[in-house]
């Protein structure tokens, strides 16, 4: 009986041994030298992981950075994480840090309620991608934001939401990290990733409406009637198909407040200290 | 008579509200302006051929199919061109549009007005396909595939079976009842001059079971002419539906993502068929169709001929409207599409246009998916309504895609059987739109 019970265990203890053996053998054999560095760089990274740098998620990006000789490395930004963690990285890899901009996701729309008032009814799933193949929009402009919040559903940071007052998003400038997201979602292409501007003083045209100026007006107060009268205030605005585009190079702090004065329908915003005066 | 047949899989029986089936169908007359869109139809815009300040007869072509999934558009009215230019459609969107201004009544030369009936078939299967290209006639049960693709065989495929639609599962719309009614032997010949096109013998009446009259008249007809027969079919919706109508009718099942042509079928709707016999045997194009003007808000329904271009104001004058309009349609309820403009025109895939009181337009409450399964049971495509609404929450459009979103036909008798009365059908046409941008 006692012999029994040693047999199995020298048995079970040679079965040891011999797996013991093979497993270190094929541990040597098959050894991955992990990369450190993209490690300790994907630690950095914000692990949001939205493909707003351009890469398949963080762990890719930080790949990337690890890869990238100096040259290259000027050319990766974090949108989410921004200056501060590219900083970080560039501090761990020995390069000079890259300059980007602060950019903000900003809504080219002011249909709100008040300047543009609801005019029929929607039943159905409330969606704006949906709604916009069926209709117009409750508001009647083709062009203008729906108000039913596709933006404000799928922004993957909660830097949308919906202003009760208005009807419109809002963005949340500190929350927003300018992925992307809302621009891609939105079938009226109305979000345009800008620059946040020295002190947060930023110009921009709100508006999206190409029709002619009476018919824009029929629905929207503030709809850009192509007036022309911002190009007078500096040369480098454009009018295109009856819409006005503010570049992003023209200076706010230097024309905003004269831009937003000008225009009379008041579809260009101004975020700089006047606007607040109003 | 043979066995009354219908699809197996899904279905449902909504109230019919059929209360014009017994108005026979008048001519709406003529208004001082009618708008044309150039686009009345699926695929690319016509080309515009007329400029502002043009003269024009009823029947002039005024818009000229662009490549080949378009169709010519045909002026219905004479008179002088006023704009060509963006107008405002039904959906609130501009469109490309031709505005006529009317100017008394004189038709191109060519048109046969006579009220005889032609029943001698002279033109060739390749003449007939010309014809019916050069008249701009489109399916005009709803969806307007241009007719000349579906008679014009493609080589290598065969057909055997000629199917005519006169269903109408839709509640409310009666026009394609009263034209069988009216018109059923002028009907009968269109089935003939298709055969002929198509270079088979039979052709296939389908005829809802709610339609007696349509029936014996069409019956009586067609004991005269060999290989036209009628098939009753029982009702249920969406038996209208292309697929469902061929699975009733010869129990074969269109594959996913193929047509019916390759299932040997061809299905053209009765109306469709009528402007065929129009158009061959009368010389004349497709500008004009029968369009029911229903609706619980409406207190004198009727069935008008109406000319293309026509606007649905002129229309619902017409009919004596009640005070408390709170929804208008075009076409039927179930798959139409509401509208938001007045004067929106009637358009060649115009089948009805609907007023519903404000009381009959319910924004329902939603609630929690309770798993019951209706969506699955009703769904006549069997697919799963639920699971593409809970994939498309999510933004999962390839996960939709994988059980097969796209053979979703949009007849909404999932959203209509929901008990938690979720939009499931706008789930699913959501999927459907964000898959085909992606492509």
């Amino acid at each position: 009986m006692s012999s029994l019970i040693l047999y199995n265990a020298l048995i079970l203890a040679a079965i040891a041994v011999v797996a013991a053996v093979v497993l270190y053998f094929a541990a040597k054999k098959f050894y991955v030298k992990p990369n450190v560095l993209a490690e300790e760089i994907a630690a950095i990274l914000p692990q949001a992981n939205c493909g707003a740098c351009g890469s398949a998620g963080c762990q890719d990006f930080a790949n990337k950075c690890a890869a990238a000789s100096e040259e290259d490395f000027r050319n990766l930004y974090c949108p989410v994480g921004g200056k501060d963690v590219m900083a970080k990285i560039a501090q761990k890899l020995g390069y000079q840090a890259s300059s980007h901009e602060k950019t903000v996701a900003v809504l080219r729309c002011r249909g709100n309620c008040e300047n543009a008032p609801d005019k029929v009814e929607y039943i159905g799933l409330k969606s704006c991608r949906l709604a916009s193949r069926v209709f117009v929009g409750k508001t009647g402009c083709p062009n203008g934001c729906l108000r039913m919040g596709d933006c404000v559903r799928n922004c993957p940071f909660g830097a949308i939401e919906m202003d009760p007052k208005t009807g419109l998003p809002r963005v949340d400038t500190e929350k927003c990290t300018s992925c992307g997201t809302c621009v891609g979602i939105c079938p009226r292409g109305l979000y345009e990733i800008r620059p946040v501007g020295n002190n947060g003083v930023r110009v921009y045209v709100a508006c999206n409406n190409q029709q002619k100026g009476a018919l824009a007006r029929k629905n929207c107060k503030a709809a850009c009637i192509g007036c022309m009268k911002c190009t007078k205030v500096c040369a480098d605005v454009t009018v295109e198909n009856n819409l006005s585009y503010i570049p992003t190079t023209v200076d706010a702090e230097q024309y905003g407040a004269e831009l937003a004065a000008n225009c009379p329908t008041g579809a260009i915003i101004y975020t700089g200290k006047s606007n607040e005066q109003n | 008579m043979s066995k009354i047949k219908t699809f197996s899989k899904g279905g449902i029986h909504p109230q019919k509200y059929k209360i014009t089936s017994d108005v026979p169908i008048t001519d709406a007359g003529i208004p001082d302006m009618v708008v044309i869109p150039v686009r009345q139809h699926i695929g690319a815009p016509a080309k515009i051929l007329v400029q502002k300040g043009d003269k024009v007869k009823v029947g002039t072509l005024i818009a000229d199919a662009d490549g080949v999934v378009s169709a010519d558009v045909h002026s219905s009215v004479s008179g002088e061109v006023t704009k060509v230019e963006d107008a405002e459609a039904g959906s609130g969107y501009y469109e490309k549009m031709i505005t006529i201004k009317v100017e008394g009544d004189e038709w191109e030369e060519n048109i046969d007005r006579s009220p005889n009936v032609v029943r001698e078939i002279s033109a060739s299967p390749e003449e007939i396909i010309e014809i019916v290209k050069q008249s701009g006639i489109v399916g005009m049960g709803g969806a307007g595939f241009p007719t000349p693709i579906k008679v014009d065989v493609p080589s290598g495929k065969k057909v055997d079976c000629l199917i005519i639609n006169g269903i109408e599962c839709e509640p409310y719309l009666t026009a394609d009842d009263r034209l069988m009614q009216e018109c059923a032997e002028q009907i009968v010949i269109g089935a003939k001059i298709l055969n002929k096109a198509l270079g088979i013998q039979n052709a296939i009446i389908a005829i809802d079971e709610n339609k007696p009259k349509a029936i014996e008249a069409v019956q009586k007809i067609t004991r005269s002419y060999v290989g036209v027969n009628v098939q009753v079919c029982a009702t249920k919706y969406p038996q209208g539906a292309e697929k469902q109508l061929i699975a009733a009718v010869t129990g074969r099942e269109v594959p996913p993502g193929c047509l019916p042509i390759d299932v040997h079928c061809v299905v053209q709707n009765a109306g469709t068929v009528f402007a065929v016999y129009e158009a061959v045997q009368k010389h004349k194009p497709l500008f004009e169709r029968v369009v029911t003007v229903s609706g619980d808000a409406v207190n004198n329904p009727a069935n008008f001929r109406v000319r293309i271009g026509t606007p649905a104001s002129f229309l619902i004058a017409k009919v004596d409207p009640q005070q408390d309009v709170g929804k208008m349609i075009f076409g039927g309820p179930m798959m139409g599409t509401a509208a938001i403009n007045k004067e929106a025109p009637v358009t060649k895939t115009t089948s009805g246009i609907l007023l519903l009181k404000q009381t009959s337009v319910v924004d329902p409450v939603v609630s929690a998916c309770i798993r019951c399964a209706t969506c699955l049971d009703v769904c006549p495509q069997g697919l799963e309504p639920f699971a593409i609404a809970n994939f498309v929450r999510n933004a999962e459009y390839q996960e939709a895609k994988k059980i097969h979103v796209l053979d979703c036909i949009e007849c909404g008798c999932c959203s209509y059987s929901c008990p938690a009365r979720i939009p499931l059908l706008d789930f699913c046409k959501l999927a459907k739109y964000e898959i085909r941008k992606k492509k």
